[in-house]
């Protein structure tokens, strides 16, 4: 049952995704100034913000996994599992906003690349969730838990630094399009290309992450079914 | 015992240890001396071009050499299970770390001691700044450096390919503190920018990553 709602959810998305791309295609307005490139806008900025959620996700399922580490070792591991799969889907999202960026930023900056505060953060970010993945690669089976669930703390503790800092240094990224004082925000009628688009992205990420959570719980019951069985066989070989 | 004493105990014996083998110490002498040779090779800097990488380049080669010095320094914890006995005694984890920062805060403060003179030799340095300034920006960015590396090689210290990820996991979270103790120092050698508020940066950096591993200290210790 769970399963094939899952799927159904994916199909939506998929749905959502496509409708959202046509209006951002072929019926939303042409930009004044950038002409055609800015319609990339609806899809960088979407999976720039899904880029930015996530982490939070995995940030409290870390510190749910280190509060429930001794109390409840089974409900610290589904926090655990959580963590991972919002990791990853961090990691896609983060991902295809920096590529999405830097092809907008060549088309209209004519650069690809330039180190000011958002771009530099957001690519920190990427930078710090590929050392949680490693650390969870290299770490022996036991404690990658606890270490990734540390990393995850000082990553989340060091973006805002990071932002701060060069905030301080020098900013060339247009300033928020949303919620960002008076002459922000876009025409009335390319809002519904843009929000089909966050709709679409944002059930497609719930979506990976339902199914990344799924795997890693299986894993981790093979995992724990092992170990017992290997238990039970050295106390039949002793008696 | 007081907390005080049992970190200056951790102190006192790791500077012993130091004393007895001086591995560490010569290991990131030497091997920060490469690294500010090989720069001065690579741009070949007259007098004004080194003001503005000078800071970059002193920050870059003691980042470098405490990695090398910090991947050692849980090691030898770890022989005869040291470290076992450490995690069974009763007094608190975090002076156990506390203890080792300070002694490698004390190793890489000689390395800059050392440095320093040959850096200026080197690079023709004359600072357009306040120079006394760099007494502080010194302490406060090895301070940055040593307490989160210390924390990293610990939490490396039972992985696989432990001495590649301390410099994968330092490096990302280091990057604000690097980025503030480079602009304040060029800013001294330079005398552009005022380098105040990148020390103000700096110092709650250390605060608050200071705060951050000595809370989690112990999970790292015991994780299993």
């Amino acid at each position: 049952m769970m399963k094939k709602l899952l799927w159904l959810w994916g199909a939506a998305s998929v749905a959502a995704l496509v409708w959202g791309t046509r209006l951002a295609l072929f019926v939303a307005p042409t930009e004044a100034t950038m002409g055609n490139v800015q319609r990339i806008f609806y899809w960088h900025v979407p999976s720039a913000i899904m880029g930015l959620i996530f982490p939070y996700v995995n940030f409290i399922a870390a510190l749910v996994y280190l509060g429930l580490r001794r109390k409840k070792p089974a409900g610290a591991l589904k926090a655990d599992a959580l963590a991972l799969a919002a990791a990853e889907v961090t990691l896609v999202f983060v991902s295809i906003g920096l590529i999405t960026g830097m092809l907008w930023g060549r088309a209209s900056w004519g650069i690809w690349w330039t180190w000011d505060e958002r771009l530099t953060t957001y690519l920190l970010l990427w930078l710090l969730y590929v050392s949680y993945m490693l650390v969870r690669r290299f770490s022996s089976t036991g404690q990658t838990h606890t270490l990734a669930a540390v990393i995850s703390v000082f990553a989340a503790i060091d973006v805002p630094v990071v932002y701060m800092s060069i905030r301080w240094w020098r900013t060339q990224h247009p300033s928020p399009v949303f919620f960002g004082g008076k002459d922000s925000g876009i025409d009335p009628s390319m809002m519904p290309a843009f929000l089909w688009c966050l709709l679409g992205w944002a059930m497609w990420g719930v979506f990976l992450l339902c199914l990344r959570y799924g795997l890693e719980r299986r894993r981790q019951t093979i995992a724990y079914n092992t170990a017992l069985r290997a238990v039970e066989v050295g106390l039949e070989g002793n008696a | 015992m007081s907390y005080l004493r049992i970190v200056l105990h951790h102190l006192a014996k790791d500077l012993k240890l130091e004393w007895r083998s001086r591995d560490a110490i010569t290991g990131m002498l030497f091997f920060s001396l490469l690294v500010v040779v090989l720069f001065s090779f690579a741009f070949d800097p007259t007098a004004a071009v080194s003001r503005q990488i000078a800071g970059g380049i002193l920050w870059v080669a003691i980042l470098f050499a405490s990695v090398t010095a910090l991947n050692q320094t849980w090691t030898r914890e770890l022989r005869n299970h040291v470290l076992d006995a450490q995690r069974m005694a009763p007094s608190p984890a975090s002076a156990l770390l506390m203890g080792k920062v300070l002694a490698n805060f004390i190793f890489v403060t000689f390395i800059q001691i050392v440095l320093a003179p040959l850096f200026i030799v080197f690079y023709n340095l004359h600072a357009l700044g306040q120079a006394w300034l760099l007494l502080l920006i010194l302490p406060l960015g090895t301070w940055a450096l040593v307490m989160n590396g210390t924390f990293f090689a610990a939490l490396g210290l039972r992985t696989r390919n432990r001495e590649l990820l301390l410099p994968l996991v330092l490096f990302p979270i280091s990057i604000p503190a690097l980025l503030a103790m480079v602009e304040a120092t060029t800013g001294i050698l330079t005398g552009d920018v005022d380098p105040v508020l990148w020390m103000k940066l700096l110092a709650g950096y250390c605060i608050i990553f200071t705060t951050v591993c000595v809370l989690l200290f112990e999970t790292i210790l015991a994780a299993e």
